[in-house]
C-alpha cells in the first residue's frame, strides 16, 4: 500500500485518474484504503429535483450512486443506500447553504458540496466538503474531510485533512504545450469550544487552511518548479539573443 | 458499501500497467518507480517483462547519459544513437556502448566498425557541430550533455547529397533528498538540402520539473519550432564550410532555446496575476474572512441583493 502512494507521488497528477484505476485493479484488497487516499478530480452531477450541481466523491457514494447535498436522493436512485441521520441532516442542509455562499465570494463562481456522515466506530462524525472551480486554462479542486469528536459538554476536537489538486495549462503559439499541476495535502487539529456551533468552527479552520494552501501552492509548489528550471537552465542575458538574417561568407 | 468483485486483470494486462508507470516515470525517478511498482505487482516475473519493455524505451526518451566502463567518455542513449539492440555509438570516441537498460549501464564498450561511422565528409560537419554545440552547452548549461548524430546520409562521400544531423541536448537536475527533481530536452534535426542550398533546422524542446514534499507538483512544457536559413552562395560553387555552418546552426539552437526559456519565465509569472487568481481569490470582495458567525444574515442580504438587481458591496 505504501508502495502504492509512493507511486502516486511520482506520476504526472494529469494522469493520476488512470493511475489509480489502474493501481484499483491490482490491488484490489485495497480499495478502500486507495479511494480515501487518493484524491481525484471531481466531477459533478445535476440534482434532479432542484437543478443545482453536486459533487461526487468517495463520502457521498454508496454502490455506484451519489447522494445529492440539496434533495438527498441518490443518483441514480438506489434502494437502501445510507443515509445521514435526521440531526446530521439538518446540521447538513445548513452546511451547504453557507458553503455556497463561502465558495461564492472566494470562488466568483465553482461548486460546493457538504457531506455529513456519523462514523461507525468512532462516537462523532465526519464532515466531507467538495469544492470546486473551474477555468477554461484551470481548475482547483479542493477537498476536506473534518473529523469532529466531542471531547465534553463545550469543546470538540477538529481534525481536517485538506487536499488541493490544481491544473493550469496553457497552449499556445509561442510557447508550446505549458502544464502545471499538482496536489497538496495537509492536516489540521484544533480544539474548539462549541458554543458558536460546529460550522462556524469548521467553516474558519477550512478558510484557513485554503488560505494557507493557495499560498503555498503559489509560492512553495510552482516557485521550486521553477527555480529548478532557471537551475537548469540559467537565463542569461550575457548571451546574444539576435538572429543573424543572412551568414555572408 | 461493498463495490462488485473485480476481476483480476490479466497477465498481460498487470505487464501493460507497469509499462505505464515505468515509462510515466519523471526525470531520474525510474528506479523509485521500480521498487514501488515490484511491491504493488508482487510478481517477479511479470515485473521482469514489463521492465524489459519499459526501461529501453524511457532511457531514449530521456536521453540518459552512461559512463563507458574504462571511463574513456560518455555515450548518449537516444534513438539517434542506436545502432543494434542495446548498442549505442558515441561518435566522438568511435565507439560503441553495450547497455543494460534495467539497471541503467553500460556494460562494454568496443570500438565501432566503419560502416557504423559516416564517411569523412559528413564526420566533418558533424564533428564542427560538435564542437559548436559542446561550447553552447557548457556555456548555458551547467550540467548540460550533448551529443551529434547523423541520421540521413551518413554514407554521402561528396557535396551534392542531402544529409541530415541531429543535436541532442539534455540537462537534468535530480535532487531527491530535497524532493525536487527537473529535466531539459532538447532535439534539433538540422537537415542539408543540396538542391535547395537550404539548411532547415527544426527543434523539439521539452522540460520537466517534479517537486513532491507532501504533495506531487509537475511541470510539463514541450515546444516545437521551426526555422530554415537560407545560405547566400557567394561563389556558385563554393558551398559553407562545416565550420561556418556550424556555428550558424549553432546560434539557432541558441537562440531559440533562450526564447523558449524566457516564454516560460513569462508564463510563470502571468500564472498568479491571472489564472490563480480568477481560480480562487486570496479573500472575498468584502476584505474580511468570511463571517462564518453571521451567515444568515449575509446570505438574506445577499438574496435581497440579488432580487434588486443591486451591485455586490465593495
Amino acid at each position: 500500500m505504501e508502495a502504492a502512494m509512493g507511486l502516486m507521488r511520482r506520476i504526472p497528477p494529469k494522469h493520476s485518474e488512470a493511475a489509480l484505476s489502474a493501481l484499483l485493479s491490482l490491488l484490489p484488497h485495497h480499495s478502500a484504503d486507495l479511494l480515501s487516499q487518493v484524491d481525484q478530480p471531481l466531477q459533478v452531477l445535476c440534482d434532479v429535483d432542484s437543478g443545482k450541481e453536486f459533487i461526487l466523491c468517495e463520502y457521498n457514494r454508496d454502490a455506484d450512486s451519489y447522494r445529492s447535498p440539496w434533495s438527498n436522493k441518490y443518483h441514480p436512485p438506489l434502494d437502501d443506500g445510507l443515509y445521514p441521520s435526521q440531526e446530521l441532516r439538518k446540521l447538513e442542509m445548513e452546511a451547504n447553504d453557507v458553503f455556497t455562499v463561502y465558495c461564492d465570494q472566494y470562488y466568483e463562481g465553482g461548486t460546493s458540496s457538504v457531506y455529513i456522515w456519523e462514523n461507525e466506530d468512532e462516537d462523532g462524525s465526519r464532515t466531507a466538503d467538495g469544492r470546486r472551480g473551474y477555468l477554461e486554462e484551470g481548475s482547483w479542486e479542493a477537498i476536506h474531510v473534518i473529523e469532529v469528536v466531542p471531547l465534553d459538554e463545550a469543546t470538540a476536537r477538529y481534525c481536517l485533512t485538506s487536499s488541493v489538486m490544481l491544473s493550469l495549462t496553457t497552449n499556445d503559439e509561442s510557447s508550446g504545450a505549458f502544464n502545471l499541476s499538482g496536489s497538496i495535502r495537509r492536516q489540521m487539529n484544533m480544539d474548539i469550544p462549541v458554543d458558536e456551533g460546529h460550522l462556524c468552527n469548521m467553516g474558519r479552520m477550512v478558510e484557513e487552511m485554503e488560505s494557507k494552501l493557495r499560498y503555498s501552492l503559489d509560492q512553495v509548489y510552482f516557485g521550486k518548479t521553477k527555480e529548478m528550471i532557471c537551475t537548469l537552465r540559467p537565463p542569461s542575458e550575457l548571451v546574444q539573443t539576435s538572429l543573424p538574417e543572412q551568414i555572408n561568407k | 458499501m461493498s463495490d462488485e468483485e473485480e476481476t483480476q486483470p490479466t497477465d498481460e494486462q498487470k505487464i501493460e500497467i507497469a509499462k505505464w508507470f515505468l515509462l510515466n516515470a519523471p526525470a531520474g525517478e525510474i528506479q523509485y518507480i521500480a521498487k514501488d511498482m515490484k511491491a504493488v505487482l508482487q510478481d517477479e516475473t511479470l515485473y521482469i517483462t514489463a521492465a524489459a519493455e519499459a526501461f529501453p524505451l524511457y532511457n531514449k526518451s530521456h536521453m540518459i547519459c552512461l559512463d563507458f566502463p574504462d571511463r574513456s567518455g560518455e555515450v548518449m542513449v537516444t534513438p539517434f544513437s542506436e545502432i543494434g539492440e542495446n548498442e549505442y555509438l558515441d561518435p566522438r570516441t568511435a565507439q560503441v556502448a553495450i547497455v543494460d537498460h534495467v539497471n541503467q549501464v553500460c556494460r562494454r564498450a568496443r570500438p565501432a566498425n566503419d560502416e557504423e561511422l559516416p564517411t569523412p565528409y559528413i564526420e566533418e560537419y558533424r564533428y564542427a557541430l560538435d564542437i559548436e554545440v559542446t561550447k553552447y552547452v557548457s556555456e548555458a548549461y551547467p550540467k548540460g550533455i550533448c551529443s551529434v548524430h547523423c541520421v540521413n546520409g551518413k554514407d554521402v562521400e561528396e557535396p551534392g547529397m542531402d544529409f541530415e544531423l541531429v543535436v541532442v541536448i539534455s540537462a537534468a537536475r535530480l535532487s531527491p533528498q530535497n524532493f525536487c527533481n527537473g529535466s531539459w530536452r532538447s532535439i534539433w534535426n538540422v537537415e542539408f538540402k543540396d538542391e535547395a542550398q537550404l539548411v532547415e533546422v527544426r527543434g523539439t524542446l521539452q522540460v520537466g520539473a517534479h517537486y513532491f514534499e507532501e504533495g506531487n507538483v509537475q511541470l510539463d512544457a514541450k515546444h516545437e519550432c521551426k526555422d530554415s536559413t537560407m545560405f547566400t552562395v557567394i561563389l556558385e560553387m563554393l558551398y559553407l564550410s562545416p565550420e561556418d555552418s556550424a556555428h550558424s546552426v549553432t546560434t539557432i539552437i541558441r537562440h531559440h532555446e533562450t526564447e523558449y526559456l524566457n516564454s516560460l519565465q513569462t508564463s510563470y509569472s502571468k500564472l498568479p496575476d491571472a489564472t490563480f487568481k480568477d481560480l480562487r481569490r486570496k479573500l472575498p470582495v468584502t476584505r474580511t474572512l468570511f463571517p462564518w458567525h453571521n451567515t444568515s444574515q449575509f446570505s438574506l442580504r445577499k438574496d435581497i441583493q440579488k432580487n434588486l438587481g443591486l451591485e455586490k458591496k465593495k
